[in-house]
Formats: structure tokens, C-alpha cells, sequence
């Protein structure tokens, strides 16, 4: 098909889902309407269970069986991009070349990394108090160590990073969270029952298995982001065609 | 009664869909995705928006003030999560697909190669 004709039957497309969309939007509920049954359920379900963060309890509580299924996808996103981005025949892997930094970048990214991982540490810790909670924290955590790579080189940031411990801390993390479902029915609850002491509302141990929950997630997708990131860079760092050298573009990107 | 905000996550949906059909480029393809799926985010906060809400975290506010609903925005936590992963997935795929072909233009991948 031309461009041109692939244009115009999106313009034709798009018109009717233009008016379809429309027709349900004016159907939808006011924008800013008081009435929202779940969202009021769900508040009072989150205070119930003292949990001062009620999106963390609809996320780890309410929906945990849910949420134990969104990590399962980042899981299987990981274990796919590691399989996709294997060293294939063909390619060789070459030793990264220490790269030069600035000495003000170099002191800011030491200054940084502490500062970072533990804001990601305090995200996690927090979840079911404040906004956050282990996706979040995770991430943060995971960007936090790759200031290395900012700060110093690739060689500084793999010595940090051996790949084994993050890809086994994925697994556990991923584990945890079951296990902590399991523990509950052993107990004689339904799987993934907030069946710990929910303490005061407002404080760090309340919230019941969220905090466990939280950890655990935060755990796999710190780890999960690390390996995730480390498979792509790896691409352009280490990984080289071997019959006709460097490609352009794949020589160190610094 | 307005519609805008719904109007908006309309429009990102179409203009990321836009990006899809005439894009040149897979890499610029995947974020025209992310674009596309975006719209959801937005139109999930606007359905859970209640007019004066704060958010709904309990740590520093009165349990009995107004807030918005949560429950959409856990919704959207788990969408940027799976839009985040799916976007990582299909950067992997144009990944290989530049090494076995040697191109990121959709049009060029026409062929079938055995």
C-alpha cells in the first residue's frame, strides 16, 4: 500500500472512531462528579486495614491478586528482552574502554548515588504512607546505581553490578510476593489476605502485608530494571559484530 | 458538564495512531505507542476526578476529606507498568530486527526472508 493511501484510510478511520469515541465520552459521568461508588468503597476499605494510601491499598491489598499478575508481566518482559538480547553467533564481546568524566560530574554523581538510592529505599519503605510504593521506589533504586555509569564508566558500573545476584534478586523478589500469599492460606485465609496486624493508621508498620508486599515488589523491579537496562546497554557497550569490527553507532556512546 | 478532559485523552489516542500509520522509523513507531496507550492514563484520572479532591493518601489529611478515586489510579499504575515493560520488549525486537536486516524502516521490511 502507498503512504498515501495508507493516510487516507486512517483519515477514514480515525473520523469514525473520532465519532464513536465522542458518543461515549458524552455518555461517561461528569468530569468531576461526586459520585464515585468504587473509589468510596475502596477509601473506606483502605482506612478499615489502616492504610493511609489508598491507591497502595487498592494495589496491594484490594487488587493484590491483580498486581501480583503486573509483576508477572515486568518478570516476563525482563526474562524476554534478556533472551532477545543475547550474545548471538557472530558477535564477540569486547572489553568496555574507560571513558574520561569531567571532574565535576564524577564528584556530583558520588555526592548523587547515596542521596538516590536512599530516596528509592525511602519510596518503598513508604509506600503505604505516602505516594510510592516498590514500582516506584524500584525504579528510582535501579536509576540510582546507573549513576555510576554517569559518574565514572561502564567497567565502575559493572563491578557494582554483577549480573547473577540482580537476576537471582528478581526471582526472589517475584517469589516473595507468592509466598507471602501461600503464608496467608496457610494460616487459614484466602490467598494474598491482608492477614497481618494492620497497626495505627499513619505510622510505618501499618498497612498490614502491604509493607511486606511493597518490599517484595520493590525488590523485583529494582532488580528487574537493573538486568533490563544492563541487557540494552550491554548492546552498545560490549557486544560487537565480528566481521567488520565497529559498526557506527555501536562504539561507546560517551 | 464538560467534556474537555475526555476530549484530550481522545486526541492523544488519535495522534499517537497518526504517528503509527506514517511512521518511518520502528524506534520512533514504539514511542508513538507509548504515546497511544498514554491516552489511557489520561482517561482514567479524569474519570476518577472529583471536583475540590486531594489525593487520596490519608498520612497528613483528615480521614473524611474529599479525595479523588483511587482505584482508577491504581488502574493507571499498573498501565504505565505494562506500558513501560511493553516498550522495553518491542525496543529489543527493532534491536534484533536492525541486526538481522539492517533497517528500522517498516516499509523496507516488506519481504519475507527465510
Amino acid at each position: 500500500m502507498t503512504r498515501r493511501g495508507r493516510l487516507l484510510l486512517f483519515l477514514i478511520a480515525a473520523t469514525v472512531t473520532t465519532v464513536l469515541l465522542v458518543g461515549a465520552f458524552v455518555e461517561l459521568p461528569d468530569f468531576g462528579t461526586n459520585f464515585h461508588p468504587y473509589g468510596d468503597r475502596a477509601v473506606h476499605a483502605a482506612l478499615e486495614h489502616r492504610t493511609a494510601n489508598a491507591v497502595a491499598s487498592v494495589n496491594f491489598d484490594q487488587r493484590a491478586l491483580d498486581t501480583l499478575v503486573e509483576e508477572t508481566i515486568l518478570f516476563a518482559a525482563v526474562l524476554g528482552a534478556v533472551v532477545l538480547l543475547r550474545q548471538v553467533t557472530g558477535e564477540r564481546r569486547r572489553p568496555p574502554r574507560p571513558a574520561r568524566v569531567s571532574p565535576a560530574i564524577r564528584r556530583l554523581g558520588v555526592l548523587l548515588l547515596p542521596v538516590a538510592l536512599l530516596v528509592g529505599l525511602y519510596v518503598v519503605a513508604h509506600g503505604q504512607l505516602t505516594p510510592g510504593g516498590g514500582f516506584q521506589g524500584g525504579v528510582v533504586v535501579a536509576t540510582a546505581l546507573h549513576l555510576l555509569y554517569v559518574a565514572a564508566d561502564y567497567r565502575a558500573l559493572e563491578r557494582i553490578r554483577p549480573l547473577g545476584p540482580y537476576e537471582v534478586g528478581d526471582v526472589v523478589g517475584e517469589a516473595a510476593y507468592v509466598v507471602t500469599g501461600l503464608a496467608a492460606m496457610l494460616g487459614g485465609s484466602t490467598f494474598l489476605a491482608n492477614v497481618l496486624p494492620w497497626g495505627t493508621l499513619g505510622t510505618l508498620t501499618s498497612g498490614g502485608t502491604v509493607v511486606v508486599l511493597n518490599a517484595a515488589v520493590g525488590m523485583e523491579v529494582a532488580c528487574g530494571v537493573v538486568v533490563l537496562l544492563a541487557t540494552f546497554l550491554d548492546q552498545v557497550v560490549e557486544i560487537d559484530e565480528e566481521s567488520d569490527g565497529a559498526r557506527p553507532g555501536t562504539g561507546e556512546s560517551r | 458538564m464538560t467534556l474537555l478532559p475526555y476530549l484530550v485523552a481522545g486526541w492523544i489516542f488519535l495522534v499517537g495512531l497518526y504517528g503509527l500509520v506514517t511512521s518511518r522509523n520502528l524506534i520512533h513507531a514504539v514511542g508513538c505507542l507509548a504515546v497511544t496507550q498514554s491516552s489511557t492514563y489520561v482517561l482514567l484520572l479524569a474519570i476518577g476526578y472529583r471536583d475540590g479532591g486531594t489525593a487520596p493518601v490519608f498520612a497528613d489529611i483528615p480521614t473524611d476529606a474529599r479525595v479523588v478515586d483511587p482505584v482508577v489510579q491504581a488502574l493507571t499504575l499498573t498501565d504505565v507498568v505494562v506500558g513501560a515493560t511493553v516498550t522495553a520488549l518491542l525496543l529489543a525486537l527493532v534491536i534484533q530486527l536492525h541486526k538481522r536486516h539492517g533497517t528500522v524502516d517498516p516499509d523496507e521490511l516488506s519481504e519475507l526472508k527465510g
